[in-house]
C-alpha cells in the first residue's frame, strides 16, 4: 500500500458538488409535489373546542384539510415513546395533530395540502381554531411547583425521578473538612441547523410502496416508525436522508408528527407531498435543550480532594418526553467529568412545562454537567486558595487507572467505564497552550491599562460511539469502483470522506475509487442513527471490518487464479499482486468479476467469469457451500459499552468596565478523541462545538413569557453568533487509543460545545472577582450582577477580596 | 380566486429566463422552485442568515427579501453561475470553480453545505472589490451570513486563499482558463 489515508488531512470528496449548487437537500427535491403547512397552536396550554375550515377549502388549490378527527387507526394514536425507562413513570407523547388539548405554542392543529406553499399557508390563516385556554406553566421552578399541571394526570409536573448512589455520601459530606454548596443554572437553546426539518413523500400506487425523504438524522428510524404508523410491512417502506443542513441532535427525535403526516397525505391524495419547515416553525415546532437548575453539595479536605458529592438538579422537558429522559441521565453521569469524586449522589426530576419538548442538542446534558462540576472545582479552589487547575489535578483519574469504573449506569443502560485517556497529559498540554502560569503577568499588564482580564477553565469527558451497533456493506464492482453503504446518516460531518479513507487503506484501493452512501434504507436496513459523537467510531468500526471481509475475499479468489498462496498477495491501488513480483497480479475489478460465476457476458471482462471459459472442478459447485457470488462484504460493530474521549479549554476574557461587554480574547482547546481519521475535520467539529457554545454562554437563549409565548422566534432574535461574535480557536491534540474498536477511534462531533459555559464562566468570574453562576450571561446581567455585587448582595471570591474572610463565612450547612 | 401572475423575464447565470409567478413569489422561491435552481438556500426567509444571497448584477442581494417581479430584467448570479465567471477553472472530479469555491474546498471551508452557496456569492463579490484583505477584514466580510456547522474559522482561511487562487488565476502565466485543477481533489492537505 502507497500511503496511510487513516489520519492524513484529505479534502473532502463531498465538497465539489456542495460548492457548485449540486446539494440536493429536501426542499431540493420533489419539483411539482403538493405542499403542506400547517395551523399550529397559539396557545401554550389550551383545550381546542373547534375547528372551521369552511373558508379554506373556497380558495382555489386547496386539496386536503385534515384535523385530528380525520386521522385513521395508529396515525391518530400518540406519537411512539422512543426510550422508555423505568423511571419515566409518566412519558406523555403528542398525537401527530392535536386531539383535544395543545400543550406548546406551535403543536400542529390541522394539516393543509394544496398546490404550493402559499396557497397551503393562505388556506392556514383562513382556518378558525377556537380554543379554551389553560393555566400555563412555564419554567421550571413554576414547574417543580406544581400548582397548575401540564398534563392533568401527572401530578407535580413530574415525568420522571432517578437517583444513582455510589457510597455513603451523607457520612462523606458529614465527616468532610469543607463543605459548600452552589446553585448552578443553565437556560435553553436549541440545535438550530440552518436548514430545518423536512419531509417528503412519494405513494406508488403500482407497487404499492412509500418512499419517503427525510431532513433526519436517523433514516431507518423514521422508515420503521412511518411502517407502524401507517401499519404498512417495513418492506414496502423505503427512507431516505439527502443532503442534510445540519442536524446537531434535534433530527434524531423521530417521528415527527410531520413525518407521519406527510407520507399519509402522499397515499390518501395519490399524489407526491412535501412540507418544509420555515425559520419560525423551527423554533416553536422542533425541539430546544438545556434548561436545568442544579444544586451542588460538595465536601473536599484540606488539599481539595473530594469527599463527596451530592448533586440534585431539575430538568425541564417541555411538553412531552417522546425522547426518554436520555438528557439529564447524561448530565447525572458525564458530570463527573475526568475527576473521583468520593461518595456520589446524584437526584434529578424531569419536568413538563408548556414549552417546547426537550430532546438532546450536541453536547445532550453533558454542557450542563460540565458546568455543574467544573463551577463546582473553581469554587473549592477559591475557598483553599489553591490554583484551579492544580485541584482539578489532584481529583483527575491516573491513566494506571483506566479502565474507570464510576458505579453508575451510563445513558445506554451500561455501565459508565471510561476506557482510555491521560487527564494528566491533556492538562499539561492546555496549560502550555494557554499559557496558564504567565497569565498573572499579562493580567497586571492588563490591570495597569485599567482593564479587566480573566482566565477560565473547563475540563469534560464525553462518553461517545454509544451502541447498539451500526453496519457497513463493501461491494467491489467488475469496473473496480467500490460501493459503501452505511446505515447512519450525515449532516455535514464529511461521513463520504472519513470512511473512503478508511475502506481505502483496509481495502488497498483509492480514495477516488471509493464512493459512500448514508442514509438510505435500500442500501443498508439496520443501523440506528447519527448522534452521540457515534458515526465514527460505530460506522468507522463496521466498515474497517466490512472492507477486511471483502480483502480476505479478493485474495482468496486473486490466490486461487494466480495458484500463489493468498498470504503472498497484497493489494495497491486496487491491484492484487504478488509481494516482490508485482507482474503477477489483477486488478481488483478482475477479481469482481471471478467472484461471480456468470452465464451470460455483459461485457468483454465478463467473458472470464462465464461457464465455458478457464478450467474448474467438476466435482465442486460453481459457488462453494457457505459462500457467496460477488466481491462484496457485510459486517457490523456492536460495542460492549460507549468509548470515552475527553478534552480541556481555557479562555481568556475581558470585560469592559464600563459597559459589561464580554469579549473572548483567546480560545484554547485541548482535544483527545484518540487517533484522528482526518485531522482537517476533526478540527472542523470542534470548531464549530466552540462556536454552539460560545452561542450558548453569551448569546442565545429561548425567551419565554409567563403565558409560553416565545418571544425570540426569528433570527433577528435569536442571537447566534456570526463570525463577528466567535473568536479564533488553537486547537492542540492528544490521541490516546481507545481498546475498544479495531481502529482505536473516539468520538468527536459534540466535544467542542460542551465546557464552553463552564469555561466563559470561569474567566469572567476570574475578571469580575465574584461567582457567576447562570449561564448564559449578556453585558447587562453582568451589569446587574456588578451593582449587586457593589451593593454588598454578592460574596466576593476570597482570591479577590481585599478582605480577610473568616475561615467559614460563606459555609451552609448541609442539608 | 385565482392569483394575478406576472410574466418576469431576467437573466439568470447568463441565460434569460422567463416564468409567470404571482407577484408575491419571492425572488428565492422563484429560482428555486420555478426555474429549479435549488442552488440556493432558504435559511430563514426574513434576511438575517444570509443561505440566500445572490449576485444581482455585481451586488450581493438577499433573494428572500426580494420579489421576483422586482427582478425584472436584472442579471442574477446565483451559485450555479459561479463556476461561469471568467476567473474559474475546472477542478479535478469536473466541477468548474471559481477561486472562491476552490479555496472553500482546500480549507475545509464548510460542513453541512447548506450556508455555503450564500457565503460564496458574498465572497466572491468583496474579492472584486478586495483584492488582498487581512484576517480581520475577511472575518468582517462574511459577519453577514450564519454558519451553525464551521464556527467560521475555515471560512476566514477561505477567504484569504481565494484571494490568493484569484491573484495567481490574474497573473500573467496564470493557467488558460478551461484548463484542468492542477492539483488532485483527492490526496491533498489544507495549505497551512
Amino acid at each position: 500500500m502507497s500511503t496511510r489515508l487513516f489520519g492524513a488531512p484529505i479534502k473532502r470528496k463531498e465538497d465539489p458538488r456542495l460548492v457548485t449548487g449540486g446539494g440536493r437537500y429536501l426542499d431540493d427535491l420533489g419539483h411539482g409535489a403538493l405542499a403542506a403547512a400547517f395551523v399550529r397552536s397559539p396557545h401554550a396550554h389550551a383545550r381546542v373546542v373547534d375547528i372551521d375550515a369552511d373558508d379554506a377549502f373556497e380558495l382555489d388549490g386547496v386539496l386536503g384539510i385534515y384535523a385530528h378527527d380525520d386521522l385513521p387507526g395508529k396515525v391518530g394514536e400518540p406519537l411512539p415513546l422512543l426510550i422508555p425507562h423505568p423511571a419515566l413513570t409518566h412519558g406523555r407523547t403528542g398525537y401527530a395533530l392535536a386531539r383535544d388539548e395543545v400543550n406548546h405554542v406551535g403543536e400542529p392543529v390541522v394539516m393543509v395540502v394544496a398546490t404550493d406553499r402559499y396557497v397551503a399557508e393562505d388556506a392556514c390563516q383562513r382556518i378558525r381554531v377556537r380554543y379554551e385556554p389553560l393555566p400555563v406553566v412555564v419554567g421550571i421552578e413554576t414547574a417543580r411547583d406544581g400548582a397548575a399541571r401540564v398534563h392533568s394526570d401527572v401530578p407535580g409536573n413530574v415525568a420522571a425521578h432517578l437517583t444513582q448512589v455510589v457510597g455513603d455520601v451523607d457520612a462523606a459530606l458529614a465527616s468532610a473538612p469543607h463543605t459548600l454548596t452552589l446553585e448552578l443554572d443553565i437556560e435553553r437553546s436549541a440545535s438550530t441547523p440552518l436548514e430545518g426539518r423536512g419531509v417528503y413523500a412519494r405513494w406508488d400506487d403500482e407497487r404499492d410502496e412509500l418512499r419517503m425523504y427525510s431532513s433526519t438524522q436517523t433514516s431507518t428510524g423514521v422508515r420503521a416508525a412511518v411502517a407502524a404508523k401507517l401499519d404498512l410491512p417495513l418492506a414496502k417502506v423505503e427512507c431516505i436522508a439527502p443532503d442534510v443542513g445540519g442536524g446537531f441532535g434535534v433530527k434524531i427525535m423521530h417521528p415527527w408528527p410531520e413525518e407521519v403526516l406527510v407520507p399519509w397525505a402522499a397515499r390518501r391524495l395519490g399524489h407526491p407531498v412535501k412540507w418544509t419547515e420555515d425559520r419560525r416553525e423551527h423554533f416553536v415546532a422542533a425541539a430546544h435543550e438545556r434548561g436545568q437548575l442544579h444544586t451542588v453539595t460538595v465536601g473536599f479536605d484540606d488539599d481539595g480532594h473530594l469527599l463527596g458529592l451530592d448533586v440534585k438538579f431539575w430538568h425541564d422537558n417541555g411538553a412531552y418526553t417522546p425522547y426518554g429522559i436520555i438528557v439529564p441521565i447524561i448530565t447525572s453521569t458525564q458530570l463527573l467529568g475526568p475527576y473521583k469524586p468520593g461518595a456520589y449522589r446524584v437526584k434529578f426530576w424531569s419536568l413538563y412545562t408548556n414549552t417546547v419538548l426537550v430532546t438532546p442538542y450536541r453536547g445532550a446534558g453533558r454542557p450542563q454537567g460540565c458546568f455543574a462540576m467544573e463551577r463546582t472545582m473553581d469554587a473549592i479552589a477559591d475557598r483553599l486558595g489553591l490554583d484551579r487547575a492544580e485541584v482539578r489535578a489532584r481529583n483527575f483519574i491516573l491513566p494506571s487507572e483506566m479502565p474507570y469504573d464510576h458505579g453508575l449506569l451510563f445513558q445506554d443502560g451500561r455501565p459508565l467505564r471510561y476506557d482510555s485517556g491521560d487527564f494528566p497529559a491533556t492538562l499539561s498540554k492546555l496549560k502550555a497552550l494557554v499559557g496558564w502560569d504567565d497569565f498573572a503577568t499579562e493580567r497586571a499588564a492588563a490591570t495597569a491599562q485599567g482593564r479587566k482580564i480573566g482566565l477560565g477553565i473547563g475540563c469534560y469527558v464525553e462518553g461517545t460511539g454509544v451502541g447498539p451497533y451500526e453496519g457497513s456493506h463493501v461491494q467491489v464492482e467488475t469496473s473496480g469502483r467500490v460501493n459503501v453503504s452505511i446505515g447512519l446518516t450525515s449532516q455535514g460531518q464529511g461521513h463520504e470522506t472519513v470512511f473512503a479513507q478508511i475502506v481505502a487503506d483496509e481495502l488497498g484501493v483509492r480514495m477516488e475509487d471509493v464512493f459512500v452512501t448514508t442514509g438510505d434504507t435500500r442500501k443498508m436496513g439496520y443501523a440506528v442513527g447519527t448522534f452521540a459523537s457515534r458515526a465514527a467510531v460505530m460506522s468507522g468500526s463496521a466498515v474497517a471490518l466490512a472492507a477486511r471481509q471483502v480483502r480476505a475475499k479478493a485474495l482468496r479468489i486473486a490466490a486461487d487464479a494466480l495458484e500463489v498462496s493468498a498470504d503472498d498477495l497484497e493489494i495497491v491501488d486496487g491491484t492484487v499482486q504478488v509481494k516482490g513480483a508485482p507482474s503477477a497480479s489483477m486488478t481488483l475489478g478482475t477479481v469482481s468479476v471471478l467472484s461471480n460465476p456468470l452465464r451470460y457476458a455483459f461485457d468483454e471482462a465478463a467473458q472470464a467469469a462465464t461457464q465455458f471459459a478457464g478450467t474448474f472442478d467438476p466435482d465442486r459447485p460453481p459457488v462453494a457451500a457457505g459462500d457467496e457470488p460477488g466481491l462484496e462484504g457485510k459486517d457490523f460493530y456492536s460495542p460492549t459499552q460507549a468509548t470515552f474521549a475527553n478534552g480541556m479549554h481555557a479562555a481568556i476574557v475581558e470585560t469592559d468596565p464600563v459597559t459589561a461587554e464580554i469579549r473572548i480574547l483567546r480560545y484554547c482547546v485541548v482535544h483527545d478523541c484518540g487517533p484522528m481519521i482526518n485531522p482537517l475535520i476533526v478540527e472542523g467539529q470542534v470548531h464549530g462545538g466552540v462556536a454552539q457554545g460560545v452561542g450558548g454562554a453569551l448569546y442565545e437563549r429561548m425567551v419565554y413569557d409567563e403565558s409560553g409565548q416565545l418571544l425570540n422566534a426569528s433570527f433577528m432574535d435569536f442571537l447566534m453568533p456570526y463570525a463577528s461574535e466567535v473568536p479564533t480557536i488553537e486547537t492542540d491534540h492528544l490521541e490516546t487509543p481507545s481498546p475498544l474498536n479495531p481502529l482505536g477511534i473516539k468520538g468527536a462531533g459534540e466535544a467542542g460545545c460542551i465546557p464552553v459555559s463552564a469555561v466563559i464562566a470561569s474567566a469572567i468570574e476570574d475578571a469580575e472577582g465574584f461567582a457567576i453562576t447562570r449561564m448564559p450571561i449578556s453585558p447587562s446581567e453582568l451589569w446587574g450582577l456588578r451593582r449587586r455585587y457593589a451593593a454588598g448582595e454578592i460574596t466576593p471570591l476570597r482570591r479577590a477580596s481585599p478582605r480577610s474572610e473568616p475561615a467559614d463565612r460563606a459555609e451552609e450547612p448541609t442539608p | 380566486m385565482n392569483e394575478m401572475l406576472h410574466e418576469v423575464t431576467l437573466t439568470v447565470n447568463g441565460v434569460r429566463r422567463t416564468a409567470s409567478v404571482p407577484a408575491r413569489r419571492l425572488l428565492s422561491d422563484f429560482l428555486r422552485h420555478d426555474l429549479t435552481l435549488t442552488g440556493t438556500h432558504v435559511g430563514c426567509e426574513h434576511g438575517v442568515c444570509g443561505a440566500c444571497t445572490v449576485l444581482v448584477g455585481d451586488e450581493p442581494v438577499r433573494s428572500c427579501l426580494m420579489f421576483a417581479v422586482s427582478a425584472q430584467g436584472l442579471e442574477v448570479t446565483t451559485v450555479e453561475g459561479l463556476g461561469l465567471r471568467p476567473d474559474a477553472r475546472d477542478c479535478a472530479t469536473g466541477q468548474s470553480m471559481n477561486p472562491v469555491q476552490q479555496a472553500f474546498t482546500e480549507c475545509h471551508g464548510l460542513q453541512c453545505g447548506f450556508c455555503t452557496p450564500g457565503l460564496l456569492t458574498t465572497v466572491t463579490a468583496y474579492l472584486d472589490d478586495h483584492l488582498d484583505p487581512t484576517s480581520d477584514e475577511a472575518r468582517e466580510a462574511i459577519s453577514g451570513n450564519l454558519c451553525r456547522c464551521t464556527g467560521y474559522q475555515n471560512i476566514v482561511k477561505s477567504v484569504l486563499r481565494a484571494a490568493e487562487i484569484k491573484a495567481e488565476r490574474r497573473a500573467p502565466d496564470a493557467a488558460e482558463p478551461g484548463e484542468p485543477h492542477p492539483g488532485p481533489v483527492a490526496a491533498e492537505g489544507v495549505p497551512s
